[in-house]
């Protein structure tokens, strides 16, 4: 199938800097993608040469089986939903929707249709006769969503929609935006650094720093086999626990070894082969670490002595030292932990991940 | 209890000097030129009281209906011409021009002299006999006539190109400021919509400028209502009294022509007129939203 | 140009029609705006002789400073032929005093109108503002009738005074409106150390005043200096401004017109105002946006 969007050898420079060099990038018809990465990595910048809003320095976008590097914005078949909203002030909502079709010459009915849908879809019918001003972060963000929808556009681009909002109003657009997909089927690309957002909504995620993809797959994929160091500390939340030592021969089979610790690797998905002697970073995942009771037989259970407990509700983060090195667990057992108990965990290799020394690879 | 009370007493002594001013230069100026316009004051001031007597005569003065006419013309064409003027170079700057900001810098120049000195120099380029006229007679085109400095009927109209020269900047500046203060999406959104960069500019960006073309307005209008300087130094008042102004009407008639009377009424004219349009404005600039702020 | 198959890298640029307009429209403004300097300047280094040929466009034939000398040493208002530079001398007794007191008294009122809010403060500022919009017109003969009451009309103090009256307007706002961005925690915490009232003034909210002291001070030596109408009127014969002595040498209307004296004057009369200009740049078009109430 010929996909939707389409990067090829993407570079974009400012002056002799280059911020994207030989980018790659193919989005499927119909799939929701997600560019997620920390400020200053190259996601909105990627987004808006999609859009074609700053020139590329090299490189072509494709967009539904057309070259566009050279078209204008409006000629490419998308439509834009900014972090700001960047509604007209002066204009009412229904105005905001119809003004670009309006301009661009097509016929009234067409344009009431249109209008009358997208207010529809998005439940904004009520706010039509009002301006900007008048309504709320989460009003203001669906007659966005409105107006980039009655462009009746192949590609939708979302550029941070949901940042500007507060915390409950992000989970409900958030949901929104989900079902708007379901019900379009378009092509969604969508950037944020918010990585709740990105697990939850998209089929697959572009993980993205310094300019490059770090990885793309989707979701879980990314959230249990992070392709990089970078990767796996971006992504989870708390962080996932690094302890950085070497593989050593132990009891017929392999270690890891380092900080303190001695673990054995057996059950750990390699995708390569593994060697004694190796440097590498062991990743575990807060979430992913056999506590207390569930930890009790596990080969290679280890003792950790409680530092500090942050109780969150549904579970609580526990705060070990362990060895030379310290690492938080999440424990939804509702038990209480205090400063200095003794609590044996395990490391389930199963979940954990393996990388090289310099963190630029999964083992 | 007691030094609290003594602290809190300095913030007024502070602004014992501002009360006085206030209350005397401001308040009591305006309250003693009312009154002696209801005079027959000559070179000095008499409290006998007369009535509407001055205003009538006032209204029925040819040189004062003439001033008046003058301000009208004067404000709108100057008004306009800078507002229209001022959003052009505004505009165009706004393009990523190379050497930006050496065109501000020629842009807003005037602005920092002195009426006076921009009266003289558009005096001297207008000049019938010396100036523009004769250069281009000189260059060949004899039969070319520009005598509008010593023409009644068009002087007023050399008056407002120096005032736009002057003062088209400070809208260039107003207005720049404007159109950097508006957010970028809002561009990007209207390149994905489609919109032409000028409708852009007609349908969305003037209309959220609108503050800012009422500062400018404000600005200029307090300006026309003070125009004097120029006046006198280009041409005048003249030729005869053609290009009179208001403010100048009362300081003539305040210091040369000793009828304090009469004066002391067109300036109490002038008073209530710009009471009436700045008024409302004035509350809802700075205390409506002022108490909102605070 | 919507739609190529082998389109790659960066859209081609080309030097549209459109943008050779802007740059036109914008060198033909900048002509416009410059043309009365340049006149100024070659007029003033003409001699009259060449002057009378008509050609006020042309550079000068034989460049000469003789007119500068003039109007700075002998061109005449009236009966004095001591020329332009008693105005200057004037000017600058009367512009740094009148900036000091007036930028001082704006500063104390915006910090006591803002900070500790005293009974009536909301009537002075309302009042001031107010003031600062209406024809000076109306307060002119009762000024001159108290100033001469207290023995201040026509000298340097009364002149002085008058600029600080008319100046406070402006210089309360600009110094209000800065006042107020500052966080109010700042100055309850000062209060709670013990800091009384000019102690918070001249420790801390002086010091922290720097950026719209430089803008008071650009609008004040501008302003005091471009003044035409109180010079006239208050400052007596023997401290005439700048701006009223060259008024007086260019109309005068006894003997033959000296343009290129009177363009030398001109220029000299501008030149501080538009150092200040040129020297302060970003900093003049702030003033105009602080002050935006500037009459």
């Amino acid at each position: 199938m010929e996909p939707s969007v389409s990067i090829r050898d993407l570079r974009i420079s400012y002056g002799a800097l280059d911020v994207m060099r030989d980018l790659q990038l193919d989005i499927q018809p119909g799939e929701f993608l997600v560019l997620l990465g920390p400020s200053g990595c190259g996601k909105s910048t990627l987004l808006n040469a999609i859009a074609g809003l700053i020139d590329v320095s090299d490189g072509e976008v494709w967009i539904s089986g057309k070259n566009v590097t050279w078209a204008e914005p409006k000629d490419r078949g998308i439509g834009m939903v900014f972090q700001s909203y960047a509604l007209y002030p002066q204009m009412s909502v229904e105005r905001n929707l119809s003004f670009g079709l309006r301009v661009s010459g097509h016929p009234k009915d067409d344009i009431a249709k249109r209008v009358a849908r997208a207010a529809e879809i998005l439940q904004i019918e009520p706010l039509l006769k009002r301006k900007p001003s008048h309504l709320s972060g989460g009003q203001r963000q669906r007659v966005a969503i409105g107006r980039a929808l009655v462009r009746d556009a192949q590609v939708y681009l979302f550029d941070e929609p949901l940042s500007n909002l507060d915390a409950k109003l992000r989970v409900d657009l958030r949901v929104e935006i989900k079902r708007l997909h379901q019900r379009l089927e378009n092509t969604m690309v969508y950037v944020t650094h918010d990585q709740i957002e990105a697990l939850t909504l998209a089929d697959r995620i572009a993980v993205m720093q310094g300019g490059a993809i770090q990885q793309l797959d989707d979701p879980l994929t990314i959230y249990n086999r992070p392709k990089n160091l970078f990767v796996a500390g971006f992504i989870g939340s708390p962080a996932m626990n690094f302890f950085h030592g070497a593989l050593v021969e132990a009891g017929g089979g392999l270690a890891f070894k380092g900080q303190g610790l001695e673990v054995p690797v057996d059950g750990y998905e390699t995708s390569g082969p593994l060697a004694a002697g190796q440097k590498v970073i062991l990743g575990v995942r807060p979430e992913h670490v056999p506590f207390a009771e569930a930890a009790a037989g596990r080969p290679g259970a280890v003792e950790g002595r409680v530092e500090l407990e942050e109780p969150m509700g549904a579970d609580s983060l526990v705060w070990l030292a362990l060895g030379e090195g310290q690492m938080s667990v999440r424990c939804s057992s509702g038990k209480r932990y205090h400063p200095g108990d003794r609590v044996p965990l395990a490391f389930d290799m199963t979940r954990a991940s393996l990388f090289d020394a310099d963190g630029q690879h999964r083992l | 209890m007691k030094p609290l009370r003594l602290r809190n007493l300095t913030p007024q002594v502070a602004l014992i000097p501002t009360w006085a001013i206030v209350i005397f230069a401001y308040i009591g100026t305006i309250v003693w030129t009312i009154r002696i316009s209801f005079t027959n004051s000559g070179i000095l001031p008499r409290y006998d009281f007369v009535g509407w007597k001055q205003y009538d005569r006032l209204f029925h003065s040819q040189r004062w209906s003439i001033s008046v006419e003058n301000l009208a013309i004067f404000g709108v064409l100057f008004i306009v011409g800078c507002l229209v003027l001022g959003f052009l170079l505004a505009v165009f700057l706004d393009q990523r021009i190379k050497g930006e900001s050496w065109f501000r810098t020629i842009f807003l120049y005037p602005y920092a002299m002195s009426f006076i000195v921009t009266g003289l120099v558009w005096a001297w380029i207008m000049n019938p006999t010396l100036g523009i006229q004769r250069a281009v007679e000189n260059w060949g085109w004899t039969s070319f006539t520009f005598n509008w400095l010593s023409r009644g009927d068009r002087a007023i109209y050399l008056l407002v190109i120096a005032g736009v020269w002057q003062a088209a900047g400070l809208v260039m500046a107003i207005l720049l400021a404007g159109l950097r203060g508006v957010d970028e999406d809002i561009w990007k959104a209207a390149r994905v919509d489609g919109i032409p960069a000028w409708r852009v500019y007609l349908s969305i960006v003037i209309p959220m400028l609108s503050s800012m073309f009422v500062t400018a307005i404000v600005l200029l209008a307090i300006a026309v209502v003070k125009l004097y300087d120029l006046v006198v130094a280009m041409t005048g008042g003249g030729p005869g009294i053609s290009t009179e102004v208001p403010a100048k009407f009362v300081i003539d008639y305040l210091f040369n022509r000793q009828n304090i009377a009469l004066a002391t009424a067109a300036a109490s004219v002038m008073f209530v007129a710009v009471l009436v349009v700045l008024g409302p404005w004035l509350y809802s600039q700075y205390f409506r939203k002022g108490r909102g702020a605070q | 140009m919507s739609h190529q198959e082998n389109a790659r890298g960066p859209k081609p640029k080309r030097l549209t029609s459109s943008r050779i307009g802007i740059y036109a429209f914008l060198v033909i403004a900048a002509a416009f705006f410059l043309l009365p300097f340049y006149v100024m300047v070659v007029t003033s280094l003409k001699g009259m002789p060449e002057i009378l040929k008509g050609n006020i466009f042309a550079l000068p034939e034989k460049p000469t400073f003789e007119p500068w000398v003039i109007a700075w040493a002998k061109a005449c208002t009236g009966v004095n032929c001591d020329g332009i530079r008693v105005g200057v001398i004037n000017s600058f007794k009367i512009m740094i005093p009148s900036t000091f007191v007036s930028i001082l008294l704006g500063a104390i009122n915006g910090y006591a109108l803002s900070f500790w809010r005293p009974k009536g403060g909301n009537v002075i500022f309302a009042i001031l503002l107010l003031g600062a919009f209406i024809p000076y017109q109306v307060y002119l003969y009762p000024l001159v009738r108290m100033l001469s009451q207290v023995g201040l009309y026509n000298t340097l103090p009364g002149i002085i005074a008058v600029h600080t009256i008319f100046g406070l307007p402006v210089m309360t706002l600009l110094f209000r409106n800065y006042y107020v961005a500052v966080p109010i925690d700042l100055f309850k915490a000062a209060r709670v150390d013990g800091g009384g009232f000019w102690t918070i003034f001249f420790r801390l909210m002086i010091p922290m005043s720097g950026p719209i002291l430089v803008v008071a001070a650009i609008l004040q030596v501008t302003g005091i200096w471009n003044d035409f109408l109180f010079g006239l009127i208050f400052a007596g014969r023997d401290n005439l401004p700048m701006t009223v002595e060259l008024n007086n040498i260019v109309n005068t209307t006894t003997g033959t017109k000296a343009y290129d004296v009177n363009m030398a004057a001109t220029i000299l009369t501008a030149m501080v105002p538009l150092i200040v200009y040129f020297v302060s740049g970003r900093w003049f078009v702030r003033g105009i946006a602080a002050g935006a109430v500037k009459g």
